[in-house]
């Protein structure tokens, strides 16, 4: 589903960011992606959602090469892939009901399919009550899961979280990963960028280290699960 | 549940459909059809609720562009006005046909007949020699001189008014005096028509200069909307990068700001006919008393229903095409980071 081969990513001014980064999530698993801050994590979510674009080497998500994406097609691409932000980068003029229903107001929608679809969104993620309400109002694990019925709402094959819960307390932290973890049981790709080693040592899945811009360590899931206590 | 269904029906197809989108862009179904005018219909009524929640920044952007299309739109008026006075007073203009001196009051009379046969002739008048006779010893001062000369030395005249069914132009005031003139009978014909050709001319100049005004103003107008509309896109950088993010093409991050434009346009065009209307209304009475002063029954017209269509159009026109370029030149350049 998302395929990086020898990834090269040299930022103007010089600095490294990746450097010939290679790996490969299959269709429908989860994985983390850790290391230091500036390690690369976030490079590789903006490559793929083609923020960036690459100095060498191919990203493939789900079979299409990026390069050959043009400018013109960046927004097609981005409505299959769900983003998911540490700062939520959530529209705060707007109530909570019309920022989730962005995307589907951008794919030009029906007002009442949009209305199912946004209110079956925040069932998912326990904000039902709250659609009248602006961000500002809400709480930061509240603004985070706005920020996740937004991602999910046009119902995209790849999700991908950038410290999701950089700002949350450790309970609200684990409520959002299972939160992630539902939508991967039915069949989503999720990549989670992540420096919250703690949360993540302790979930089964996939992680992928990142180091100076190299892929440092590859944990499979299952050793995951053997190494858990 | 829902997204069980979506992950595996779209996971095959959404991205693998990417690349033919465009195609079916050109071949647009009925469904994209309706969502391509629903965007359309969301963008304005956002754009509009967008300028609602300013309504002091948006009326005084809309007074400005307001002002600035008015001053065109009433100079226009005045000058119609000052027209139609001069197309009334084309009726004033005589031609005075001055017959041979052999010519005797009964030739005068014939001929007479056959001048008011002709085309563009509303009426003639004959004044025979003896008339013209009294005419001269009465405003002249000259009668003694007359006297010594024994005869009457003057012709008959006849005095032609231009005019008839067709409003006469000063070139057809021309074409009956060239016309006159080759008549056998007549010794002179004369028209005092150099007024006339002079106003005619000064409503040229004038008409030229409202002309250019407009234009400069048009500029102005352009400007504006411009510039407004660049400092709404600076103001929502974040959002713009937001709604990028999230998938929005270039269209849809552009179309608000457009409708913007053309709300700021519709708003200008309706203060400016509002402030042309209310200045014709105050000069409504002095005109008449002036006009009353003449005699006339001049009545001082008003912005017609196509003046204020031209108006409103260009309103639209200039805030379009002043959000159009606010856009082409700084909303390209964010792109979220």
């Amino acid at each position: 589903m998302i395929q990086f081969s020898n990834v090269d990513k040299r930022y103007p001014g010089g600095y490294q960011a990746l450097s010939q980064l290679s790996f490969a999530l299959q269709r429908g698993e989860m994985a983390f992606l850790t290391g230091h801050s500036g390690a690369g994590k976030s490079t590789v979510l903006k490559l793929i959602t083609l923020i960036e674009r690459p100095s060498f080497g191919q990203v493939i998500i789900n079979g299409q090469n990026l390069a050959a994406v043009t400018r013109g097609r960046v927004p097609y691409l981005r409505r299959c892939i769900g983003m998911i932000f540490q700062n939520h980068k959530l529209l705060n003029d707007r109530t909570v009901f019309d920022n989730v229903a962005l995307p589907l107001v951008i794919a030009g929608m029906s007002h009442a399919e949009i209305g199912r679809r946004v209110r079956a969104a925040l069932d998912k993620v326990g904000l039902l009550g709250k659609e009248k309400l602006y961000p500002v109002v809400l709480s930061g694990g509240e603004q985070q899961r706005v920020g996740i019925a937004r991602a999910v709402v046009n119902k995209p094959p790849v999700l991908l979280a950038d410290e999701p819960t950089g700002n949350l307390d450790p309970e609200l932290a684990r409520e959002i990963m299972t939160l992630f973890e539902e939508f991967n049981r039915v069949g989503v790709t999720v990549l989670i960028a992540s420096h919250d080693l703690e949360l993540i040592s302790r979930m089964p899945y996939r992680i992928l280290a990142l180091r100076n811009g190299r892929l440092a360590a590859d944990t499979p899931a299952h050793e995951q699960l053997a190494a858990a206590p | 549940m829902i997204f069980r269904h979506s992950a595996k029906k779209r996971s095959g197809a959404t991205l693998r459909r990417a690349p033919a989108a465009r195609s079916a862009g050109l071949a647009r179904t009925r469904g994209g059809v309706k969502a391509f005018f629903l965007q359309h219909l969301q963008a304005l009524i956002y754009s509009l609720g967008q300028l609602s929640r300013t309504p002091g920044s948006t009326l005084m952007t809309a007074a400005v562009i307001g002002i600035a299309l008015a001053l065109p739109a009433g100079l226009h008026v005045l000058l119609k006005n000052v027209e139609a006075l001069g197309a009334d007073w084309r009726g004033v203009t005589q031609i005075s046909v001055f017959l041979k001196p052999e010519q005797s009051d009964a030739d005068a009379a014939r001929l007479a007949e056959r001048v008011r046969a002709l085309p563009g002739v509303e009426t003639v008048t004959v004044r025979t020699r003896a008339e013209a006779l009294d005419e001269f010893r009465r405003l002249s001062g000259f009668g003694a001189a007359l006297e010594a000369l024994g005869e009457n030395p003057l012709p008959a005249v006849l005095v032609v008014q231009p005019g008839g069914a067709l409003q006469s132009t000063p070139r057809e005031t021309a074409q009956l005096l060239e016309r006159l003139r080759a008549l056998p009978e007549v010794e002179l014909a004369q028209a005092d028509m150099q007024w006339l050709q002079r106003l005619t001319a000064l409503l040229a100049v004038a008409q030229r200069g409202v002309l250019v005004t407009g234009a400069f103003l048009a500029l102005a107008v352009l400007l504006i909307v411009g510039n407004t509309i660049r400092l709404a896109i600076h103001s929502r950088r974040d959002e713009i990068e937001i709604i990028k993010l999230v998938g929005a093409t270039d269209a849809f991050v552009r179309r608000p700001f457009l409708y913007n434009g053309l709300w700021y346009g519709l708003f200008g065009g309706i203060i400016a006919c509002v402030l042309v209307g209310l200045s014709l209304w105050l000069l409504t009475e002095p005109v008449r008393r002036l006009s009353a002063l003449y005699a006339g029954g001049f009545e001082l017209g008003g912005l017609d229903g196509a003046s204020a269509l031209t108006v409103l159009a260009s309103g639209v026109a200039l805030g379009l095409g002043g959000s159009l370029l606010a856009v082409k030149r700084h909303l390209a350049a964010i792109e979220p980071v």
